[in-house]
C-alpha cells in the first residue's frame, strides 16, 4: 500500500520542524488551563470522599497518568509500526521521543498509587494485578529505551525499537490477563480492591478534565522533543544550520 | 540450484545439531546453571520440607527461564561472527522458515534437556511424583515459547557488543506469563485441582509464539545486519 504524496511532504523533517513549532505554544496554553481548572475543582472544588477522606485526591493525578501510560506505549508502537512499514523518518522520531514521557507517566502512576495505597491499603506496595502489570510495563519502556541508545545508528535504531514495540503489544493483553489471573489466586482477601464505585458528578468533571491535561501536556512534550531529535538527526542538512543561523 | 524448502529446513537443523554436538562441553553450561540456581534456594532460605514444597514451582521455573535466557547467546552470536547468518539471510528461501530451524535446533540442545533434569530438581526440592510430572508436562510446553520469544530479544541484540544486560530487560518481561501459568498449573495440581486451563492457555501461547515469532526474529535480525 503506498501512502498518498502529501503525507510524505507534510512529514518531511522541515515543515515538520515549522508547523510543530507553531503548534507548540497553543498545545501549551491548553495543557496549563486544563491543568489549572482541573486542579481547582479537584483540590478545592470536590467534597471528601467519604471514605477515604482527603486522600482519594491523589486520583486525580494518579488515574490520569495511568490512563496516559497505556496510550502513550500505543502511539509508541504505532508509529513504530508506520516507520518500520513505510520508512516515515518522523514516524521514527515520535517513537523514540514517546518512550521516555510514557516511561515517566508509568512511573508517576506507580510513584502516586503507591503514595495512595499507603493509606488506603497499609502498605507502599501490594502485589495487586493493576499494579504489576503497571510495573512490567515499566519495564517494557526501559528496554525499549535501553534497546534505542545501545545501537547508533538512528535509522536502524528506530526500526530496532519498533519491532520491540509491537511485539510488546502482542504481549501486553497476554501480560494484563495472566497478572490479573495470577493476583485472584494468590491473593487473599486482605487487600480491598477497589469496586469502581459509581463516581459522583464533581469528581468526574476534574478528572476528566485532568485526563484532557495530561493529553495535551504530552502533546505538547512529544513535539517538542521531536523537533529537537529532527534538528539533531538532520544536523547536516541545509535548512537546519539556517534555522540555527537565524536563531543564534 | 534451487534446493526445495523443507530441504533447506532440514539440512540447517542438521547443521545446527552438529555444531551443537562437536561443542557439546558448552551445551552442559546453562544446565549445571540450571541445578545450581535450584540448589541455592534451600541454602538461601531453608531446607524445610513444606516450605520447599510451596516454592519449588516457582522456583524451578524462574532457574528454567535464566538459565534459558543465557543459553539464547549460542543461538546467533557464532553465525552472526562467522558471517554464517549473512548468508541465510541471502537465501532465496523465506527467512522466517530458517530462524525457526535454528530455533527448533536450539531448543533440542537446551530446552529439552532441561526437561528431563527436571525430576532431579524436583528431588531437590520436595516435589511430590505427580507434581513433577505436571512440571515436566509445563516444561514441554514452556520451554519452546522461551526459545521462541527469546529469539526475538538475541536477534535484535546480535550485533551490539554488550548485548547481556540488554538481552535480559528485553526478554524478561516477555517470559512473565509463561512463568505465571507454568508454576501456577504445577501449584494446581498439588492442590488436586483441574489445570486443564493452565494447559491449554500454555498451548495456545506455544502456537501463537510458534507462528508469530519466526517473523519478528526474521525482521529483527535483518535489521539487526543491515
Amino acid at each position: 500500500m503506498k501512502l498518498p504524496a502529501i503525507v510524505h511532504k507534510f512529514s518531511s523533517p522541515q515543515n515538520f520542524y515549522v508547523m510543530a513549532g507553531k503548534l507548540i505554544p497553543w498545545l501549551g496554553w491548553a495543557c496549563l488551563l486544563f491543568m489549572i481548572s482541573g486542579l481547582y475543582y479537584g483540590l478545592i472544588e470536590a467534597p471528601a470522599d467519604y471514605q477515604q477522606g482527603e486522600s482519594y485526591r491523589i486520583m486525580f493525578i494518579h488515574v490520569p497518568s495511568a490512563w496516559m501510560s497505556m496510550f502513550v506505549y500505543m502511539v509508541m508502537a504505532i508509529s513504530g509500526g508506520i516507520g518500520l512499514i513505510w520508512r516515515i523518518k518522523l514516524a521514527d522520531v515520535v517513537a523514540s521521543s514517546s518512550a521516555p514521557i510514557g516511561a515517566a507517566f508509568t512511573f508517576l502512576a506507580l510513584a502516586t498509587g503507591s503514595l495512595w495505597g499507603k493509606p488506603m491499603w497499609g502498605a507502599w506496595w501490594v502485589w495487586d494485578a493493576r499494579l504489576t502489570s503497571e510495573l512490567i510495563l515499566l519495564f517494557l519502556y526501559l528496554g525499549f529505551i535501553a534497546l534505542q541508545a545501545s545501537i547508533e545508528d538512528p535509522r536502524n535504531a528506530a526500526r530496532a525499537g519498533a519491532v520491540l514495540a509491537l511485539v510488546g503489544v502482542v504481549n501486553i493483553p497476554i501480560i494484563h490477563y495472566s497478572v490479573e489471573w495470577w493476583s485472584t489466586l494468590h491473593q487473599g482477601p486482605t487487600v480491598t480492591k477497589f469496586d469502581k464505585p459509581s463516581i459522583h458528578i464533581s469528581m468526574l468533571i476534574p478528572l476528566l478534565l485532568m485526563a484532557v491535561a495530561f493529553k495535551f501536556y504530552y502533546a505538547t512534550s512529544v513535539l517538542m522533543r521531536a523537533r529537537n531529535e529532527v534538528l539533531l538527526r538532520e544536523q547536516n542538512s541545509r535548512w537546519v544550520k539556517e534555522v540555527i543561523a537565524n536563531e543564534s | 540450484m534451487e534446493t526445495s524448502l523443507s530441504r533447506a529446513f532440514i539440512a540447517l537443523l542438521k547443521r545446527d545439531l552438529q555444531l551443537a554436538y562437536r561443542h557439546r562441553n558448552e551445551l552442559l553450561n546453562p544446565l549445571f546453571f540450571f541445578i545450581l540456581v535450584v540448589a541455592l534456594f534451600p541454602l538461601g532460605t531453608t531446607p524445610d520440607k513444606t516450605l520447599l514444597m510451596t516454592m519449588a514451582p516457582g522456583v524451578i521455573w524462574v532457574a528454567a527461564l535464566l538459565a534459558s535466557m543465557l543459553s539464547l547467546d549460542s543461538l546467533f552470536r557464532a553465525d552472526y561472527e562467522d558471517g554464517t547468518l549473512e548468508q541465510i539471510l541471502l537465501s532465496s528461501h523465506p527467512l522466517s522458515v530458517l530462524v525457526l530451524a535454528k530455533i527448533i535446533s536450539h531448543w533440542l540442545v537446551t530446552g529439552f534437556p532441561m526437561i528431563l533434569l527436571a525430576p532431579l530438581l524436583g528431588i531437590f526440592m520436595y516435589l511430590p511424583t505427580n507434581g513433577i510430572l505436571t512440571l515436566m508436562l509445563t516444561l514441554v510446553l514452556g520451554t519452546p515459547i522461551l526459545s521462541l520469544v527469546g529469539a526475538i530479544g538475541m536477534a535484535l541484540t546480535v550485533s551490539l557488543r554488550r548485548g547481556g544486560m540488554l538481552l535480559s530487560l528485553l526478554v524478561l518481561p516477555l517470559y512473565i506469563p509463561v512463568l505465571i501459568f507454568s508454576a501456577n498449573a504445577v501449584d494446581a495440581h498439588l492442590a488436586d485441582m483441574a489445570i486443564t486451563g493452565q494447559i491449554y492457555i500454555l498451548s495456545s501461547m506455544l502456537m501463537l509464539a510458534i507462528t508469530l515469532a519466526p517473523v519478528a526474529t526474521s525482521a529483527a535480525l535483518r535489521i539487526s545486519l543491515e
